[in-house]
């Protein structure tokens, strides 16, 4: 089992003719995805990859089963985009576009739950389940199929915890990036819960950093719900100096406390959650673990 | 992006909020002619991107024009925790018979705008949150239908506003609020609110911080990207599409992607080091975008070493390798380089670093550790 996606997910690409969107659906295809085919408007008929290009999502959705999609929109229109897939029905929908402005993410947000589609993102680097299917733009050959869940606020460090795990020996069930912007379709708490119901997640890793306190709201989660999941964390920004904007739109160590990486830090290591001191020990405190065990 | 006092009073003035009447003046004599005009007491205030003005002596009452010159030449060019003071505001002095708090915002926990209101105005609100979180109060806008009535009666209730003022407030949030929508804002701060002395409810300060991704659309704002009190480094950068933060340390880290950039930086630190910046190079940036950020980096004085960790995805190795050797072969520099390519074409990429002087790393915490050793050696 997996998280979100599994070999089965037959996935729509929103943005499908685009730069991003043809190489990213390239890489999905032959990572083992079900691409399906994708929408851009105004293009309906062509083919791209020998798979159908539609005009809007309702149209594919009329011809063909889709479960998911993904979306490769710019700024601009990714707000439009996604809405256009939850009203057609889709239940998991994954915006990759990042520069999303804020105010149209809370109205997008509330929409899609009100939908009762489930939105990934935006500005996120997807879901992978290794040896499955990926529905995302992260490197293909740095993940192997494992037990060890990962959600993640950030991508690129994502990429290097997974590789590091893999490197190890240490497979992953689902790689889930939540994005990192201040409004989320789903948060860590969403995958958290997911991950504790898959049979075949046995323990996950967490990726956050500084700004806002969703990591301490996710550890008070796991306290009250999933005592016994095992759960290792590493926060990014311990450098980073207060008021500064940190790449991420969400990513800021602001006044009233808690959003620096030390308060999140002491927060997880006060629940008796492991803290890796820098990114790659991460991976080694995991597979001691492991070994601890046997 | 976040604007000056003098411009946030002004929007809120269009928007139907009451402010004190003020002029921005960039000379002593421009305040003494604002002072003139108004006749009477004046408020003198430094305008900096930055709190603590008032602790810093940058904000001074003149009771007529020759004191307002003076309060004026003293506060011009004053240096406020690093910002320069380049415009003061003057403002007719108010008579303030109490002092408020009330912000709209955007708020992560909730997902919502979110009102904040508080009794004790006129004070950091991270303060109020340290010795009396009780004294803050909340109310959150449904994305569809805004802020209810009903909503801010209780907001007025609860910081125990008089009953006379109610209507006044109820208006005021639902301004604030719309102010917020329509100009993209993540927030939009009064403090303080006071009442004044014919009982009027005035913004006496405020504050505002634009999202960034919403400039194209707001186009007052949009073409200030890049403000004056910016280091001129980042003013750069940001104009080459890097997202790039001035820290001033010895060890320079450019990465790919915020999150590992920042865990470069936080394992620089770990090893001992002191990163001079954080330098996201964003997802599949160019070769230009690269050479530009290892032009801005060398150039900073301060720096001893240079790190490169870049896990290539949406970013091409090969293409950062290239960026790295255009600048190379442009720049004398004696910095000692430390290269971590991995992922997409990495093989290419050290086939084209192979002639330059330059240490490669495979793993993480050896570049760290590598460069922080450079960064001594380079000092001693």
């Amino acid at each position: 089992m997996s998280i979100l996606i599994d070999a089965d997910t037959r996935i729509l690409v929103q943005g499908f003719t685009g730069r991003q969107g043809s190489f990213h659906a390239e890489r999905m295809l032959e990572y083992g995805s079900r691409v399906i085919g994708g929408v851009t408007p105004g293009k309906g008929g062509q083919e791209v990859l020998g798979l159908p290009v539609w005009n809007s999502v309702a149209e594919a959705v009329a011809e063909q089963a889709v479960d998911a999609s993904i979306i490769f929109v710019p700024a601009r229109f990714a707000a439009d985009a996604i809405m256009e897939a939850a009203d057609a029905g889709i239940g998991l929908i994954c915006c990759i576009t990042e520069h999303i402005p804020v105010h149209d993410m809370i109205k997008v947000r509330a929409y899609v739950t009100m939908k009762g589609s489930r939105l990934l993102g935006a500005n996120c680097p997807g879901v992978i389940s290794p040896g499955k299917s990926k529905m995302g733009i992260m490197p293909n050959q740095l993940f192997s199929p494992g037990t060890t869940g990962i959600v993640s606020r950030s991508g690129t460090l994502t990429y290097e915890v997974a590789d590091a795990l893999s490197q190890l020996g240490v497979g992953q069930s689902s790689v889930v990036g939540i994005g990192g912007d201040p409004i989320q379709g789903t948060n860590f708490i969403d995958v958290l819960k997911m991950f504790a119901g898959d049979p075949d997640t046995e323990r996950v890793v967490m990726i956050g950093e500084i700004g806002g306190t969703a990591e301490q709201t996710a550890a008070e989660y796991l306290k009250a719900h999933h005592p016994n999941l095992p759960v290792f964390g590493f926060i990014a920004g311990v450098s980073a100096p207060p008021g500064k904007r940190m790449g991420h739109a969400g990513a800021i160590v602001s006044g009233g406390g808690g959003t620096s990486a030390a308060d999140k830090i002491n927060m997880f290591r006060n629940m008796g959650l492991p803290v890796a001191d820098h990114a790659e020990q991460l991976a080694e405190i995991v597979k001691a673990s492991l070994e601890d065990r046997d | 992006m976040n604007l000056h006092e003098y411009q946030t009073k002004s929007l809120l003035e269009r928007e139907g909020i009451p402010v004190p009447q003020g002029a921005v003046a960039m000379t002593p004599d421009g305040a003494r002619q604002i002072a003139i005009d108004f006749g009477s007491m004046v408020a003198v205030k430094a305008q900096v991107l930055t709190g603590g003005r008032g602790k810093a002596g940058g904000i001074r009452l003149a009771g007529n024009p020759d004191e307002a010159e003076d309060a004026a030449a003293h506060i011009l060019g004053m240096d406020i925790k690093g910002h320069k003071v380049q415009r003061v505001l003057v403002e007719q002095a108010a008579h303030i018979k109490a002092e408020l708090y009330l912000a709209a915002l955007i708020d992560r926990t909730s997902q919502q705008i979110m009102v904040m209101a508080s009794s004790e105005g006129g004070m950091e609100i991270e303060e109020v949150a340290a010795h009396s979180p009780d004294k803050i109060r909340r109310i959150y806008a449904d994305p569809f239908m805004g802020i209810r009535s009903y909503q801010c009666t209780r907001l007025a209730r609860e910081i125990e506003l008089p009953v006379a003022l109610w209507p006044a407030f109820h208006r005021l949030v639902s301004k604030l609020h719309a102010a917020l929508i329509k100009h993209d804002a993540d927030l939009l701060e009064i403090n303080p609110l006071i009442i004044n002395h014919s009982d009027q409810l005035v913004a006496l300060d405020g504050k505002m911080t634009l999202d960034d991704n919403a400039l194209y659309r707001q186009p007052e704002f949009g073409s200030e990207l890049g403000s004056e009190d910016q280091h001129p480094t980042e003013v750069e950068a940001l104009n080459a599409g890097l997202n790039f933060v001035y820290l001033g340390g010895n060890v320079a880290c450019l990465a790919n992607g915020a999150g590992l950039a920042m865990a470069t930086m936080d394992a620089v630190k770990y090893y001992g080091g002191d990163p001079a910046n954080f330098l996201d190079l964003g997802g599949g940036s160019s070769v230009e975008q690269v050479t530009q950020a290892v032009r801005i980096m060398v150039r900073d004085p301060g720096v001893r070493a240079l790190l490169v960790n870049v896990a290539g995805g949406i970013t091409r190795c090969d293409e950062v390798a290239e960026g790295m050797a255009a600048a190379m072969d442009e720049i004398e520099t004696r910095i000692p380089f430390v290269v971590r390519l991995v992922g997409t074409n990495e093989a290419e990429a050290h086939r084209i670093l192979e002639p330059y002087d330059v240490e490669f790393a495979s793993r993480f915490s050896e570049a760290a550790k590598r460069v922080v050793e450079l960064a001594r050696e380079g000092a001693a």
